[in-house]
């Protein structure tokens, strides 16, 4: 079974999401501090870690940072009531493999842990959303079309995952296999991530700013 | 009462100044409580040697410097320290100025020695009062609360800038005849009298508009949790026993604290997402099951996506009757003009062929209105995968 390691300063959120997740997946421990977070994650060597974003002292993305010095594989999913997009594009391109709300269904929830386990990338349908809101508003300035294009394939999978389709729902539509899904997924994560853009950090901060 | 220094030192009672009594730092004070007299008597006579030429002013000095204070267990130790300190201040301004004004001379920079004093002394006065008024922040709150010697020492500043400048126009009385000077004078004495209440009121004020901004900003954080979390925890508790409405009352409130905190468009805002947006929260109150919506790009709100809004609203009515209690998914893309919804849920589906009349019905008066705009709608449906509306609106 997955085992995941709950990071959250929400001691009530802690308690709700273990006993969501009880029988689907292992929850191993949790931890309420970026300290605690920590030093439980080195020690208890989770596959997935659930992160909150906003934490005191630093929040997910300074555990992604600390851990990510002694553990560079660790698999992170960021889960956070925040869907502003400065903080969904800052913990992805921190290296969170993933992006869900915490109103995700139990089961819903487990299933992404298990996906992230196997090396895939979990997009909520917002994620998605503003995945194509950034790579459509930016003007190519850099001419990198490997990380700084979607292709074709990888915008019409995102536009499914935003329209709440799940992933083998998109395979049936688009006759390709679950597999290839998933690749087109994590294709459009590492771009998100490994996109030299400032731009994108900079049209998170802005639609929060003009919208 | 310098005159009578040398004498009094050398008995054996000790000579202590006492600042606490003194206006300055307690020198004649300390000389009056030795002899046992009036302290007016010793001033009277301090003030005399001043008139006779000054003579008192170093001496008083050196008094000042070498004379301890009274004892240390007195509560205003803390006080003396800043007190020294700024005196110290003042004497240091006024050995610079001096040095300077002698460096100047000695470079040939010089127009007149007759300059010289009373640079040095509103040096000084200027110090004290500066320091004294920078020094005293604790002080701001309750002016009757000042200390005496807080009061003197911008006192005696005062006094020093003054008698410097009529030190000035006296020994230059002679040379200049017009009323130019003198005016000059008490000009430039002023502002070294007011310019540092001047800042500290600027400070004060900028101070004063922070706090008052940041009370307004906490007041109007307290007043929107108050008309609506707290409202929605009240109903909350009261609905306690119906949980799809209490699902209901908390989407909405949360869908409603979320623009708030992203400072996204207020609600009427006349944009293409905003309509949606606010099209599926009245759909969701209304009918009670939850609506994801996400958008992309945006558009002005013209008459045609006024046309595709509505036929969105009608989608997510009819969706809503079959949803069940899977959320509806609301996506929206707007490019280059090109707006698109996709309204679907996840409710048993039906085959489009064989459908019932009232399905129709719905069914045609979204798809009549898209094509009156000038746009299409489809509906994709197979029983057991739910049904999607595509709504496609091109410029």
């Amino acid at each position: 079974m997955t085992s995941v390691v709950i990071v959250d300063d929400h001691s009530l959120f802690r308690s709700g999401v273990r006993a969501e997740l009880d029988g689907l997946v292992e929850v191993l421990g949790d931890a309420a501090t970026v300290d605690e977070a920590v030093a439980c994650i080195l020690e208890l060597e989770p596959d997935v870690v659930l992160l909150d974003v906003h934490m005191p002292g630093g929040g997910g993305l300074e555990v992604i940072r600390q851990v990510g010095e002694k553990r560079p594989a660790q698999r992170f999913l960021a889960l956070s009531v925040s869907d502003a997009p400065e903080d969904v594009i800052a913990i992805i391109r921190a290296g969170a493999r993933g992006y869900v709300t915490k109103t995700i269904s139990g089961a819903e929830l487990a299933d992404a842990v298990r996906r992230i386990a196997e090396g895939d990338a979990v997009f909520s349908p917002r994620l998605a959303g503003f995945v194509l809101d950034a790579f459509a508003s930016l003007e190519p300035v850099e001419v990198d079309p490997e990380l700084d294009q979607l292709t074709a394939r990888e915008r019409e999978v995102l536009r499914h995952i935003a329209r709440g389709y799940l992933y083998k729902e998109i395979a049936a539509r688009l006759g390709i296999s679950t597999k290839t899904v998933e690749a087109h997924v994590s294709a459009v994560l590492r771009k998100l991530q490994l996109s030299s853009r400032h731009e994108l950090s900079r049209w998170a901060v802005q639609r929060r700013l003009v919208d | 009462m310098s005159e009578q220094r040398p004498a009094t030192t050398s008995p054996p009672p000790p000579l202590r100044r006492a600042p606490a009594s003194g206006y300055i730092g307690g020198v004649c004070a300390g000389f009056a409580a030795r002899l046992g007299i009036d302290p007016i008597l010793i001033r009277i006579g301090f003030v005399l040697t001043l008139l006779a030429g000054g003579a008192g002013i170093p001496l008083y000095v050196i008094g000042w410097a070498l004379i301890p204070a009274e004892g240390p267990e007195r509560p205003v130790v803390s006080r003396l320290l800043t007190r020294r300190d700024t005196w110290l201040v003042a004497a240091g301004m006024a050995c610079l100025t001096l040095a300077a004004v002698l460096l100047l001379r000695q470079w040939g920079v010089w127009f007149s020695d007759r300059l010289t004093w009373p640079l040095v002394i509103v040096a000084a006065g200027g110090a004290l009062i500066w320091r004294q008024s920078q020094a005293a922040p604790e002080a701001r709150e309750d002016k009757a609360q000042l200390p005496r010697e807080a009061v003197n020492r911008v006192g005696i500043g005062v006094a020093l800038v003054v008698g410097g400048a009529l030190l000035f126009l006296s020994l230059n009385d002679s040379s200049v005849r017009d009323a130019v000077l003198p005016v000059a004078v008490a000009l430039i004495a002023v502002t070294i009298i007011l310019a540092p209440w001047w800042v500290r009121l600027v400070r004060g004020l900028d101070a004063e508009r922070a706090a008052r901004i940041r009370s307004q900003e906490r007041a109007e954080v307290a007043a929107h949790l108050h008309d609506s979390v707290l409202q929605t925890l009240a109903l909350v508790q009261k609905r306690a026993d119906d949980p799809r409405e209490v699902a209901a009352l908390a989407r909405r409130q949360e869908r409603e604290l979320r623009a708030w905190l992203n400072n996204t468009r207020p609600a009427g805002t006349a944009t293409l997402a905003g309509a949606l947006e606010s099209a599926a929260a009245e759909v969701e109150s209304d009918h009670h099951v939850p609506i994801e919506v996400v958008t992309v790009g945006d558009a002005p709100l013209d008459e045609r996506a006024t046309a595709l809004v509505a036929a969105t609203r009608e989608a997510l009515v009819n969706a809503s009757k079959f949803a069940g209690p899977e959320p509806i998914s609301l996506y929206a893309e707007v490019e280059d003009g090109r707006a698109e919804v996709f309204v679907r849920d996840r409710g048993p589906g039906f085959d489009p062929e064989a459908a019932p009349a009232d399905r129709r019905g719905v069914r045609d008066s979204i798809i009549a209105r898209m094509q009156r705009h000038g746009g299409t709608a489809t509906i994709h449906s197979t029983p057991g995968t739910g049904t999607e509306v595509e709504l496609v609106m091109s410029s």
